[in-house]
Formats: structure tokens, C-alpha cells, sequence
């Protein structure tokens, strides 16, 4: 007891045993969530508390766009006008085709007796912010389990698919980018309606489809949509367009890369597409798809 | 001869407890702006940079606790693992807290490089923590941040050390 040092200098553990604990807390934590998916209850406690943070530091964004829209000039503003007229026009017909197959679609699948397909709702939703983690690519709305947005749920844009939300806290919700390394979409080609699966690279702008056949027919320029097969993206939404095919014998399979559609790196609004489908759905709807779609296109 | 490596010791005043937690909330701030692209990759970690000053400066004030929270708030914020940043956060606050009288002995350049030695290795953590889990590795630039927080170390610490400033004149004021 002699040895003691009096309390004024009593400073609690030293640095070397206060590393060790909360090194080994770190760990436990890391462990937990990257092994066993632990922690879930944690993160959302811990989200609620960094939300406003995060709200307010999302916010300079958003006023710097405000007084960008206020300042647009008169003949951007015509011209834009005009650019939006002839597409409303041009969409304006393609759109009473798809009325009418859609009419024709839903009598044949009433006669085939094939369940409909559920309406697809959807819920805008801004993208707050990129996450600032080199190591993957997602970005995170401000949309959450509050206003149902649950982890698996599809993310589109007016172009194409931007992802998959992985995360949903209260208010917010992580939406991983196609282009996220390890992020795989199941994809069909419009043109002659051939399945694969397309694999996020990691790099902004850069998908590539894995497994393809050196023989598989797949051009440049070939448009992807969704198969739909995964249950999680809705059937026909278009994905990526193939830029570089690359057919080498002495390779298994070919290098086919492709560019995203959606504005996968903009800043912009999203949909998160909210319907609710059932897998095991009857084989016979698979193989009229592609034919519609061409249909509908051309 | 007096050397100029040195550092004179200024008499300051205390610091307050509510302006070491502005700053570390500042910094947390300042890492959720929304960056992206080339800026992404310039932009210093600011809380390891906050809590890495106050460690050195204020070892017996700010340390492990505030480090790890502020870490796991990190990971949180940016959907990464779980206390990958808690961990990092952790060994820079035991580094900075063992060799804050060593660093404080020395003045401007000789400081920054101890500053820059110690962010590059809290970026290092975290890069292996994402390689062991199965991330590529995302380039060099990744380490530009660590050397951009070591050119704002002398201009920030200057800025932290004005509310500290003694008045001049304390009985006429």
C-alpha cells in the first residue's frame, strides 16, 4: 500500500491497457459485423444519433443548388422548354403504343391465366451524399424505414437502374451503386434476349458482364435491361449498354465491359421501386418479355 | 546558443471543455460535407486530424473515450464496418497521447512530419481492416489526405490557440 501514489496523480489505467481495451472492443465490433452480421440494432441506434449531422452537413449542397436554380437564364430556360416539349411529344406516342400493349398484355395474361404483375410503387427519394469511402461505391437518400424503404428494394433513375438499397435506418437509407465491386445485377440483352449477370468493377462508368460464352452474341452497343429474374429489380428497366467486347482464345470467357445508363455518380433524384414481388413465379412468363420490349421500342 | 528546433513554452489559458467538443463536432461536420471526386480524395480526415491536435495538446482531456465514439460515428455515417474507424481512431489517440511531449518539443516542420508519419498510418489501419475484408486496393491517392492534413496542422493550430491567448492587459480590459 506504501507504493501506492497518492489520488492527485491516480490517472486511471495507462495508455498501453486503455489501447488494449478499446482495441479489442474495435475488433469485436469489426468481427461481429463483417462475420456474423451483428450489430444492426447498434448501427441504427448510433444512425439516429449522427442523422441530424449528417442533415446538416448535407444541407450547404443543397442551398448552393437553390441559388443555382435562381439564377438560370432566360434562354436556358427556353431552351430547355422546348428540348422537353419535343420529348414529351415523341414520348407522348410511344407511351399510347405502351397503353395499348399494355392493355393487350394484361388481356393475354388474364387468358393464360398468369398472375399480374403488381403494380409498382415508387417513392422519390434525393440523394443526400455520396459516402465518402473510397472502397465502395454508394450513396445515401433521404428516404427510410419510415417511409418503407427496406434493404433489398430496387433504386432507379429517369434513365436506368442506379442500384440497391442495402441499409435502411429510420430516416436514411444506404443505397449501394451498381458499380459498387461485388454489387451483381441479372441483366438481359434487348436485342436477342440472351440472360447474364453484370458485376459492378469498382470504378465509376465500368460494369462487366462475367461467365459469357467466347461464342455469346453480344455487340457493342447492345442494350441491357433487367431480367427480372432476382425478384429484386422489376422486369425491363434498362441498365448499361455494352462499350468493349474482348473475345481472346486462350480465355475461358470473353471481357465484355459495359456503361452504366443511369446517372450512377450524379447528385440528383432517385426512385425507390417499392413493389412487393413474389419469386416463384410461373415459367411462362419469361420467355415473352424480351419480344415486348422490342416491340414497345421500335 | 539558444535552439531554434525548440518550441518556447507560451502560458496560455485553460482550454474550455466546450470549445475541445465544438471543434471535434466541427471536424465530424466537416468529414460529412459532401464531397466527391477529386475532392474526395484531397480532403484531410478531419477528426483524426481534430482528435490527433487535442491529444497532443490536451492528453489529459481528450483521449481514447471521444476518439473511439467519434470512430464509430465515422463508420456509421459512412455505411463502412462496424468499428473499422473506432480502431484506427484508437491507435492514433494512443499514439499522439504517448508521443504528445516528444511532438510538442519540436516546432513547424519537424512537428508536421511527426503529424503526417501518424495520419499515414491511421489510413493504413483502415486500408488493411478493407483489404482483409475483401476491398481492392483504391491507389495512392488515398493517402493524399494524410498530407494535406499535415500542410493545415501550424495554420490550425494557430487558430486553436486564439481562444487561449492571454488578454493583455487582464486588470484594464
Amino acid at each position: 500500500m506504501e507504493h501506492s501514489p497518492p489520488p492527485f496523480f491516480r490517472t486511471g489505467p495507462t495508455p498501453l491497457a486503455r489501447l488494449l481495451i478499446f482495441s479489442a472492443l474495435s475488433l469485436a465490433f469489426l468481427i461481429a459485423d463483417a462475420r456474423f452480421h451483428y450489430l444492426v440494432d447498434l448501427r441504427q441506434v448510433a444512425q439516429v444519433i449522427v442523422y441530424p449531422f449528417q442533415r446538416i452537413a448535407a444541407a450547404p449542397i443543397g442551398i448552393a443548388q437553390r441559388i443555382g436554380e435562381f439564377f438560370v437564364t432566360h434562354s436556358s430556360l427556353r431552351e430547355d422548354n422546348a428540348r422537353l416539349a419535343q420529348e414529351n411529344f415523341a414520348n407522348a406516342a410511344a407511351l399510347s403504343q405502351m397503353k395499348a400493349l399494355q392493355a393487350e398484355n394484361a388481356q393475354l395474361r388474364q387468358l393464360l391465366d398468369a398472375r399480374e404483375r403488381l403494380g409498382l410503387a415508387a417513392s422519390t427519394a434525393e440523394v443526400l451524399y455520396s459516402a465518402r469511402d473510397p472502397f465502395s461505391r454508394k450513396v445515401v437518400v433521404d428516404r427510410g424505414s419510415q417511409h418503407g424503404v427496406e434493404a433489398g428494394q430496387a433504386v432507379v433513375d429517369d434513365r436506368g437502374v442506379i442500384g440497391q438499397v442495402t441499409r435502411a435506418y429510420p430516416w436514411l437509407a444506404e443505397v449501394t451503386l451498381v458499380t459498387d465491386k461485388g454489387h451483381f445485377v441479372p441483366v438481359q440483352n434487348l436485342r436477342n434476349g440472351l440472360r447474364a449477370v453484370l458485376a459492378g468493377t469498382g470504378n465509376d462508368g465500368a460494369l462487366e458482364l462475367r461467365f459469357i460464352p467466347l461464342n455469346a452474341d453480344f455487340q457493342n452497343g447492345d442494350q441491357l435491361v433487367t431480367s427480372g429474374i432476382d425478384g429484386v429489380y422489376p422486369q425491363g428497366v434498362p441498365v448499361a449498354q455494352v462499350s468493349h467486347v474482348e473475345r481472346n482464345a486462350a480465355q475461358l470467357f470473353a471481357r465484355i465491359t459495359c456503361t452504366p445508363l443511369a446517372g450512377v455518380a450524379n447528385y440528383n433524384h432517385v426512385l425507390i421501386v417499392q413493389g412487393k414481388r413474389e419469386l416463384p413465379r410461373p415459367p411462362v412468363e419469361e420467355p415473352k418479355t424480351p419480344r415486348q420490349r422490342k416491340a414497345r421500342k421500335g | 546558443m539558444v535552439d531554434t528546433r525548440i518550441a518556447p513554452h507560451e502560458i496560455l489559458l485553460p482550454v474550455r471543455a466546450g470549445f475541445i467538443a465544438l471543434t471535434l463536432i466541427a471536424a465530424f461536420l466537416a468529414n460529412l460535407l459532401p464531397w466527391s471526386g477529386a475532392g474526395l480524395w484531397i480532403k484531410p480526415d478531419f477528426v483524426a486530424l481534430i482528435v490527433l491536435y487535442w491529444c497532443i495538446e490536451q492528453p489529459r482531456r481528450v483521449g481514447f473515450g471521444a476518439a473511439w465514439l467519434l470512430g464509430l460515428f465515422m463508420d456509421v455515417a459512412d455505411g463502412t464496418l462496424f468499428g473499422q474507424h473506432a480502431l484506427a481512431y484508437s491507435i492514433l489517440a494512443y499514439a499522439g497521447l504517448v508521443l504528445h511531449r516528444r511532438v510538442l518539443g519540436f516546432t513547424g516542420t519537424a512537428q508536421v512530419v511527426h503529424v503526417v508519419v501518424l495520419l499515414l498510418m491511421n489510413d493504413l489501419i483502415v486500408l488493411v481492416i478493407r483489404m482483409l475484408a475483401g476491398a481492392d486496393f483504391p491507389g495512392f491517392q488515398y493517402f493524399v489526405g494524410s498530407f494535406v492534413a499535415g500542410a493545415l496542422w501550424l495554420p490550425l493550430g494557430a487558430l486553436l490557440k486564439l481562444p487561449q491567448q492571454p488578454k493583455s492587459d487582464p486588470y484594464h480590459a
